[in-house]
């Protein structure tokens, strides 16, 4: 699957970053790209329990292809979770249960933050794109 | 000024850690363990393990022995009368449920548990899902602003309708010891039986069952820096009596048929099936080891350590302390940051902190916050390892600010 440019410059971007101290401000930034849900969509049945923080994930399907919204009020999670939506934007169910986001988060030097003894977060996000990716 | 630990050499994995680029401040969720209980494993497997209270055999009159004389030395840390007193579980939590479906037989609907509002999970749900069972009336004593268990109001709320009170010794979020004397005393004179949950309080300092005069005291071994997989249930003789047999199997029996049994008293009737028998062996060394310490040498660096947290805190911007944390550990949240965002900076950092709920979501949802870091001390811990948490600290808001 290639990626798209959003995801290229992403990896880009975190496979040059040098240190703990650049990689949370790339995250920081990319958190702060991600496109704001309304009031409306932060409702329980998005919420993703089973993270230390808030974290809404908003799925929809249009013509077979996925398209995700998602935040957090940690900011750190946020660029996370940016660095997900880049990933799995516009794919189709089969692609999205096909693809391994363990090793998305590896390339990016951010394998780390995947490991289920984390509470940030991600993990459950993963989780429930799962879910929608095998249920649809 | 350089505050060494004398007992850091004494804990091979803090070495290790330090390799790792770790800094462990999270003794209050595990510790980390002595040379002295490594040696007792591998002694153990090494030279023959076998089952206790079974085999005629010699590895198992050796294995039984010692894991008898564990007993005893647990008996002799608490101060327990006698060794029969004392019951090996498979953790705190586990100590906690087998009170609270042993004891089950003694409530009836209308009847009253007393815990209070800083209660660790596993010291509210047990209660909490026996007062559903039963249709008890679960009160909750509320904390004073010193974020102690408000007597005043814990006074007229434990009364003749309060049949169990329980409460931990020493709060694992907010560090504070409550006032156990004049609580169970109150108790007691309702004719209310006392749980103490001493997981965190057991850790700071030597406690004497016999002068607290508690029911029951509960404590973990991962928690005293010994094996997980080992809990603690010390009781009264009266209090014993009324707990029932709660977990059924090996060696808890006396006679068994096709369609009935008949059970042994405590302790080996509410130790159902194989018990850890390595984690007691390994939690009698660590009391060895333990023992031979200067206790007022361990208590003066750990207070002194505390200080110096509370100090280093206080003095950063935008800090807030939760409650008034009196040892061990103190849990704080940074005005306008994320608890999230500062675990994962420390995390990036090498700090080895908790952040989240602690195990005591009402408590945290009752001081209006999702979460909170918590920084916590062992005797391993000395002032290098407080000035790299302050650092990360200042370098991860500087960041997030």
């Amino acid at each position: 699957m290639s990626l798209s440019s959003e995801a290229s410059q992403a990896l880009q971007a975190f496979q040059q970053a040098r240190g703990w101290e650049q990689r949370a401000r790339l995250l920081m930034q990319w958190g702060d790209r991600l496109a704001p849900l309304d009031e409306r969509e932060k409702t329980e049945d998005n919420r993703v329990h089973g993270c230390e923080s808030l974290v809404w994930l908003v799925a929809n399907q249009q013509g077979g292809q996925w398209q995700f919204k998602a935040t957090s009020d940690a900011r750190l999670l946020k660029g996370l979770l940016a660095l997900l939506l880049v990933r799995v934007q516009g794919l189709n169910s089969a692609e999205l249960a096909k693809l391994e986001l363990g090793a998305w988060f590896t390339e990016l030097g951010l394998e780390r933050q995947l490991s289920p003894s984390r509470s940030n977060g991600l993990h459950a996000v993963l989780q429930r794109m799962a879910q929608l990716a095998s249920a649809a | 000024m350089f505050q060494p630990s004398p007992w850091r050499a004494d804990f091979p994995a803090i070495a290790a850690l330090e390799r790792q680029h770790q800094t462990y401040l999270d003794s209050a969720a595990t510790t980390q363990k002595p040379q002295a209980l490594l040696d007792a494993l591998s002694h153990y497997y090494g030279h023959g393990a076998a089952n206790v209270h079974r085999a005629q055999h010699l590895p198992g009159a050796l294995a039984t022995q010692a894991f008898e004389t564990s007993r005893d030395k647990v008996a002799a840390w608490l101060n327990a009368a006698d060794s029969r007193q004392i019951i090996f579980t498979h953790g705190a939590t586990s100590a906690l449920n087998l009170l609270a479906y042993g004891l089950e037989h003694g409530f009836n609907e209308g009847d009253e548990i007393a815990i209070s509002a800083l209660e660790h999970h596993a010291n509210l749900l047990p209660w909490q899902q026996l007062a559903r069972r039963r249709n008890l009336r679960l009160v909750i004593l509320p904390l004073d602003e010193q974020s102690h268990i408000d007597l005043n109001q814990a006074l007229q709320l434990i009364g003749p309708r309060t049949r169990l009170l329980a409460v931990s010794q020493l709060s694992n979020v907010l560090g504070t010891w409550q006032a156990l004397p004049a609580l169970l005393a109150h108790a007691r004179a309702q004719g209310a039986l006392t749980v103490v949950d001493g997981a965190q309080g057991v850790v700071h300092g030597r406690h004497d069952v016999q002068q607290l005069e508690c029911d029951f005291y509960v404590f973990s071994s991962h928690k005293l820096y010994g094996p997980e997989g080992v809990g603690v249930l010390y009781g009264r003789p009266q209090a014993l009596e009324q707990l029932l047999h709660w977990q059924f199997g090996g060696e808890m029996v006396q006679l068994a048929d096709y369609h009935g049994a008949s059970f042994r008293p405590a302790p080996l009737g509410f130790e159902a099936g194989t018990p850890p028998i390595a984690g007691v062996i390994g939690l009698g060394a660590t009391l060895d080891y333990l023992a031979s310490l200067d206790a007022h040498a361990v208590q003066a660096h750990e207070t002194s350590l505390h200080q110096h947290l509370l100090r280093g805190l206080a003095d950063r911007d935008g800090v807030r302390i939760l409650g008034m944390p009196q040892s061990a550990l103190v849990s704080f949240v940074v005005d306008g940051v994320h608890n999230a965002d500062i675990a994962h900076l420390l995390t990036e950092q090498g700090i080895a902190v908790r952040a989240g709920h602690h195990c005591a979501m009402p408590l945290l949802k009752g001081l209006g916050l999702e979460g909170a870091i918590r920084v916590s001390l062992g005797l391993y811990n000395d002032s290098d390892d407080l000035q790299r948490f302050f650092d990360a600290l200042d370098q991860g808001l500087e960041l997030l600010r």
